[in-house]
């Protein structure tokens, strides 16, 4: 099913999708907010490129974005993928608490802020380009993957990880360790590491049309916080 | 090694009446009191007292008081003693300094300067007990036209709004910072009371979502247990951006109370601390508030109201403007004698403004701008009692937060050590054996005494102005007189000083 959105607004291009069938394209796409925003039991094209807090809360249900997507994709998502051919603007899959987000290019700052996760629920986000200043602050759990690809080599922005107290950061290549806190290791990713990423990178190599043996044969540094009770030692009771 | 200071509180035990039961022991989590085999006798270590008064509540003898030790340092009016102590235990620690409960400086309470009116002769007063008097209140965006269609018949398109049998809600207390037991008291009280109480920023124990209907389930920068059914379960949805007794900071709850059902809740392992950064790092602006509480809307299919909380700061007013802005349909301001599980001493004690000047200047404000109706207005911050309600509402509130109330009517002695998570009456903290001293149904019961009793004395004041909706005393401030307070507080205020 295809459904026009040229000149909708919001809440009546989430109104038609709400009734819609359970795999539709939205067309003509042009910076509409909150598309799906809770949705699940859907599968969502996108042609254009949708507006900020793409998939907000979504629960379930499967989004490609054939273009760039902007600011707050996935922000607090629980479940299901959002896919974008693209670019992402910033605050990319705010606490976010499951699902997966693949980006095929870069991600914009503060991607992965506060990312939690619990027991089997892992939430995850491969961003293929470089990701902006300010990765994974507060991450509190998950997994997030730079890969690094068609960049000038860059991976990250200034000030990775602050705050961070669980959960893995995986770069493709290496990263200095100057840019990051003092409490996150770096370390070279074990196979162990990788194992909890491979089947992921695999499909995400498939979905974009990427060698996944060329990446996925290159070496892995991961970025893991040495506690997660980061602020124990900072108070005194009063 | 040396004590830092004589402890604050001494544990005074009538030896003729004790008969060492032992009681006083098995109570206290702080572990003061012990027993000596050989003499037969208690023994107690005052260091740990924390003066919560509950070895004083089940002495079956009364043999026990806490009193404060007279044994102070060299009296100085510029160094007192908190001042002093709170320099040793810097000194000693390298910490921060952290507090529970609400601010307990001696700043105005500008309600205890607030005086109410009553009729006499000229219009008559009612009396609730023989003539109907209403109390239900209703929390949302107001239109603020009639809309006819062509035929000119009316057209109802009201924004959700909120029903509450009484103008308060208990307030936002998570899951986590308090125990299972008190937020079951919480929500089977609203229930019965026709109210709402709030999760707070913890999440909702899948127990409690049959509640959900007196529920406000609340979105803070942690985020923590938000998805979408939880977003669905309540009657509205707060947006957390600030809280009273912590302006400008988040929050950390200590990987020590992330257990068990409090790590599923909120969604992350045991043990983890549960950071809720300063901001939302979604939002810099009202256009970014803006897109959350739509994203929230469209989440929820424009069917719950969208609360915006935000601590009482020095630009309250035109903040709030923003907020109205923003389309939120409620907002909710949290003065700065608030209380909270944790905060930062120097924080709570010093960052903030009182909420009764917050309101009057948020609420003249709406009106000024011709905004009032895009919002109703929520206070907390330490209302204490039926007449700070009744004083709210004349100044403009449309419904009041209430939490330390609701704590002290579950049990709580406001020893202030809600950090420890010791405490020894099972409200905060997560020690089973401590938390099933809290029985809900009992607490329930008070609350529901607590509120019962509160909406009488409403309807008494009420009656007294001559006023029997409480709706018609909303903003209704020639029914309040300001007791010494300089022309700048009236100003504020929007009142006439007594006597005027």
């Amino acid at each position: 099913m295809i459904i026009d959105v040229t000149g909708l607004e919001f809440d009546a291009l989430n109104e038609k999708l709400r009734e819609s069938d359970s795999t539709v394209t939205l067309k003509g796409c042009l910076g509409q907010r909150f598309i799906a925003s809770g949705m699940k039991d859907k599968t969502i094209t996108i042609e254009g490129i949708p507006g900020n807090a793409l998939g907000a809360y979504l629960n379930g249900a499967s989004i490609t974005v054939k273009d760039n997507a902007q600011d707050a994709v996935g922000d607090t998502m629980n479940d299901g993928e959002i896919i974008v051919h693209g670019n992402i603007g910033d605050a990319a899959g705010y606490a976010m608490r499951g699902g997966k987000i693949y980006i095929k290019g870069n991600a914009g700052y503060r991607a992965g802020i506060h990312m939690k996760e619990y027991k089997d629920k892992v939430p995850l986000m491969i961003i293929g380009g470089s990701a902006g200043s300010f990765l994974g602050e507060y991450q509190a759990g998950g997994i997030i993957v730079v890969l690094g690809l068609s960049t000038d080599g860059s991976l990250v922005g200034n000030f990775p990880c602050t705050g961070m107290h669980g959960g893995k950061v995986f770069f493709r290549g290496e990263v200095s360790k100057e840019a990051f806190p003092k409490n996150i290791c770096l370390n070279p990713a074990t196979e162990e590491d990788i194992d909890l990423v491979r089947n992921s990178i695999s499909e995400y190599c498939d979905t974009f049309g990427f060698d996944k043996n060329e990446i996925l044969g290159a070496k892995f540094t991961v970025a893991t916080p040495d506690s997660n009770n980061p602020y124990k030692q900072m108070y005194v009771a009063n | 090694m040396a004590l830092l200071f004589y402890p604050e509180f001494e544990v005074i035990r009538n030896e003729n009446r004790c008969i060492a039961c032992r009681v006083c022991e098995r109570q206290c989590a702080n572990e003061v009191h012990s027993h000596d085999s050989e003499s037969g006798l208690m023994l107690s270590d005052e260091t740990k007292c924390v003066n919560c008064q509950r070895c004083v509540s089940l002495c079956p003898t009364r043999a026990l008081k806490i009193v404060k030790s007279d044994c102070t340092f060299r009296e100085n009016a510029n160094w007192q003693n908190d001042t002093i102590k709170e320099v040793y235990k810097q000194a000693n620690s390298g910490g921060v300094l952290l507090s529970s409960m609400g601010n307990p400086k001696p700043f105005p309470v500008y309600w205890d300067k607030i005086l109410i009116n009553a009729s006499q002769v000229t219009n008559p007063s009612i009396d609730p007990l023989r003539e109907p008097m209403e109390t239900k209140v209703f929390i949302g965006k107001k239109p603020s036209q009639i809309e006819r269609d062509k035929d000119g018949k009316l057209q109802f398109n009201l924004s959700p709004q909120l029903e509450l049998s009484m103008p308060v809600m208990f307030s936002a207390m998570s899951y986590g910072s308090i125990s299972y037991n008190a937020h079951k008291s919480l929500a089977t009280a609203a229930r019965e009371l026709g109210i709402l109480y709030n999760t707070g920023e913890g999440g909702l124990h899948e127990d409690f979502y049959i509640y959900g209907e007196n529920t406000v389930v609340q979105v803070a920068s942690g985020r923590f247990g938000v998805h979408e059914d939880y977003l669905k379960a309540g009657a509205a949805v707060e947006i957390k951006m600030g809280q009273g007794a912590k302006p400008g900071i988040g929050g950390h709850l200590p990987g020590t109370k992330i257990v068990g059902d409090v790590s599923r809740t909120r969604m992350i392992p045991e043990g983890s601390d549960a950071i809720s950064p300063a901001p939302h790092h979604d939002i810099y602006s009202i256009e970014d508030l803006r897109q959350l509480v739509y994203s929230l809307k469209e989440a929820t299919e424009y069917k719950k109201p969208i609360i915006v909380k935000v601590a009482a700061v020095h630009n309250i007013a035109a903040i709030a403007s923003g907020i109205a802005r923003s389309g939120a349909d409620i907002i909710a301001i949290d003065g700065f004698r608030g209380g909270t599980g944790a905060a930062p001493t120097r924080i709570r004690d010093n960052v903030g403004i009182p909420v009764e000047l917050a309101l009057a200047a948020v609420d003249k404000r709406l009106r000024d701008e011709g905004i009032r109706n895009n919002v109703s207005l929520v206070v907390g911050g330490s209302i204490r009692s039926a007449s700070d309600v009744v004083k709210a509402v004349a100044l403009g509130a449309d419904a009041c937060y209430i939490a330390t109330a609701a704590l002290l009517a579950l049990g709580c002695h406001l020893c202030r050590a809600c950090q420890t998570g010791k405490c020894n009456w099972g409200i905060a903290t997560q020690k089973p054996e401590l938390v099933k001293r809290l029985n809900p149904e009992i607490g329930k019961e008070h609350l529901v005494n607590l509120m019962n009793a509160w909406r009488h004395e409403i309807k008494e004041l009420m009656g007294g102005m001559g006023i029997n909706s409480i709706e018609a005393l909303r903003g209704n401030r020639l029914m309040l007189r300001g007791i010494g307070l300089t022309d700048k507080e009236l100003e504020i205020l929007g009142i006439s000083h007594a006597g005027e």
